[in-house]
């Protein structure tokens, strides 16, 4: 009996060795990845890499101007297009909670969430693209903005539900209209979670490639023309990382550096700032 | 004079209250209007979703009409990928997707559920499970194309000294490594979601099994397990959606050939890699409506699988 508990114990303590291991596993790679990034990328960052553009291959020096300034464009277009109409679909989606419309449009806004991103590439290749006849930065915003949307609803949404519906009573009770309660009384109080569904839905897209595959398309020059095609940082990584050219290797180290650390510095700020939010995403 | 000026005050008074009623009435008709304005854009942009999914949708299908048209139903098992040919079959792409998928699901289930095990019940709260989580949404943060870099310049030679040790042909890339890079890409979702399932568990259950001598391991196994059985599936579900649909940390080390794949560490091509290398370059119709016809498929299974995990995840924390 003794011996049998011993045992049981024994197993019960060995089996949680076992998971701490395996979870705290997960760790490593991580660090691998900020650190060999960190140590590959430092050294290429400096003034001109930030403000030239790219040299042809064999020259030395040249910069990734043209990417910084395409990938922010890029980003700052989607966000416009798609802030708005994801803050007010998450008011509709929270305001009416039961309904027939109300349930097919959260069932898209799922289904939207699970799209590949590759396939939201090729099918606005066919919205704007090809009527248009030149790949353009403003389709790969299009493209990105439809990848945020059900990010940007989703939080929204969350947020609004968490809200005390006294509040809005309140607000009616005053005689206040359905669209100003909404718009300074609800919509004000959820602010901050609204706030960092943005920002976690711009960290999301701000290293997304696949979409810009076939819409942005990358430019090797300085653009800051939405109707032309544009240069954004992760294009400019994919391209350059598969080219067989070191020097381009090395620029890409320094790309993906100031990539991968914008995101998790977008990630952390939101989630110091937001803390008491607690949005599902 | 002095009644004179009384009339006028009064008159003028009358006119002031007129034209504050008028104005408040106008106003308040705006302000009707407004509301429903509103209203109505609300349900625009609501409908809006829906109709953009189904303009997705509609456009895909109407897309890949000349190459079902062309090809029929023999696509999807046809072996060889030619185009210079004009010969299409999907069977290497979606082979190269359901093994670099489930490869990489094997792979990441241990930690996922050792993570979710972990911060669910070992540790829930205290610094050190705070940290544990944030690296692990960091993890679900750091964009694929890096992933990818890292891994086509890192792992790539690390799987190839494994290869030539092993005694198989040491390509580096492959689905071998496509899948491992793919396990760590898609260990958050399960592992977050599992968490949150085992939060769940009503603690009384949980005590119940305690106060009759149970240790952690068998609470662990005939309590929470069982409780969460289709909680944790779910999650398994949603990171096999994401698996299937990653693209770029795929296309840069799975090594991309249209062959079929002989063995695990041989190179491949999933669905999405192949869009990703080909699409820009398919020069004819048919060419690039089978690209896009490997769009709609994957759309349709993504799709398929994501709603069902969610439906089962709605199922679990509504009962």
């Amino acid at each position: 009996m003794n011996v049998n508990v011993k045992y049981r114990v024994g197993k019960s303590k060995g089996v949680q060795a076992l998971i701490v291991f395996f979870a705290f596993l997960i760790t490593v790679p991580l660090l691998l990845i900020i650190l060999y990034i960190f140590r590959e990328g430092i050294t290429k960052i400096n003034w001109t890499f930030l403000t030239k553009i790219p040299k042809p291959v064999g020259e030395t020096g040249g910069g990734i101007a043209n990417a910084l300034i395409g990938s922010a464009l890029i980003v700052l277009t989607a966000s416009v297009l798609a802030v708005p109409l994801g803050i007010m679909c998450g008011i509709y989606l929270s305001e009416n909670k039961t309904g027939r419309l109300s349930y097919w449009s959260r069932l898209s806004v799922d289904v939207l969430q699970g799209v590949p991103s590759i396939v939201i590439g090729i099918v606005v290749y066919f919205w704007i693209v090809k009527p248009v006849g030149t790949f353009s930065a403003f389709s790969g915003s299009v493209a990105l903005a439809i990848m945020m949307l059900p990010i940007l609803i989703r939080s929204t949404e969350e947020t609004l539900k968490m809200i005390p519906f006294s509040l809005k009573e309140a607000g009616l009770a005053l005689g206040l209209p359905y669209h100003r309660v909404i718009l300074k009384v609800i919509v004000p109080c959820g602010i901050s979670g609204i706030l960092s569904g943005i920002m976690l839905s711009i960290a999301r897209i701000a290293g997304e490639t696949a979409p810009l595959l076939f819409t942005a398309f990358g430019n090797p020059y300085l653009n800051i023309n939405l109707a032309k095609p544009m240069q954004s940082l992760p294009l400019m990584i994919f391209n350059y990382a598969t080219s067989p050219y070191d020097d381009w290797h090395n620029m890409a180290w320094g790309a993906a550096l100031i990539l991968l650390f914008t995101v998790l510095l977008l990630n952390i700020i939101t989630k110091l700032t937001t803390r008491r939010w607690n949005v599902q995403l | 004079m002095p009644a004179n000026s009384v009339l006028r005050v009064s008159y003028f008074i009358q006119i002031m209250d007129e034209t504050k009623r008028k104005r408040k009435t106008k106003n308040s008709y705006g302000q009707i209007r407004a509301e429903s304005l509103f209203k109505r854009t609300l349900v625009g942009i609501g409908a809006g979703m829906i109709v953009l999914v189904l303009g997705i949708l509609f456009t895909l299908i109407v897309e890949s009409i000349p190459s079902i048209r062309h090809l029929g139903a023999r696509y999807l098992w046809g072996t060889t990928w030619d185009p210079v040919n004009n010969v299409y079959g999907a069977a290497p792409f979606l082979l190269g997707t359901l093994l670099t998928s489930f490869l990489a699901l094997i792979i990441s289930i241990p930690f996922s559920f050792a993570i979710a095990i972990y911060l669910g019940e070992y540790n829930p709260k205290g610094w050190l499970s705070s940290f544990l989580k944030n690296t692990v949404e960091l993890i679900a943060a750091v964009p694929s194309v890096i992933y990818g870099f890292w891994g086509l310049l890192v792992l790539v030679p690390l799987v190839r000294t494994l290869e030539i040790k092993l005694g198989v042909l040491p390509y580096g890339i492959g689905i071998f490594t496509a899948s491992l890079i793919l396990a760590i890409m898609i260990i958050p979702y399960a592992a977050s979601l599992g968490r949150e399932m085992i939060r769940l568990v009503p603690s009384p259950l949980k005590e119940a099994a305690y106060s009759l001598g149970a240790t952690r391991y068998e609470v662990i196994k005939n309590v929470i397990l069982p409780y969460t059985k289709s909680g944790l599936f779910a999650g398994i579900l949603l990171s096999l959606g994401r698996a299937l649909g990653e693209t770029m940390a795929v296309t840069m080390v799975i090594g991309n050939t249209s062959m079929i794949p002989t063995s695990i560490f041989a190179p491949g091509n999933t669905m999405a890699s192949v869009i990703a290398n080909e699409f820009t370059e398919a020069d004819h119709t048919v060419y690039l409506s089978a690209l896009i016809e490997l769009g709609l498929v994957l759309f349709l299974v993504t799709v398929v699988i994501n709603m069902a995990g969610k439906r089962i995840i709605k199922k679990f924390t509504t009962e």
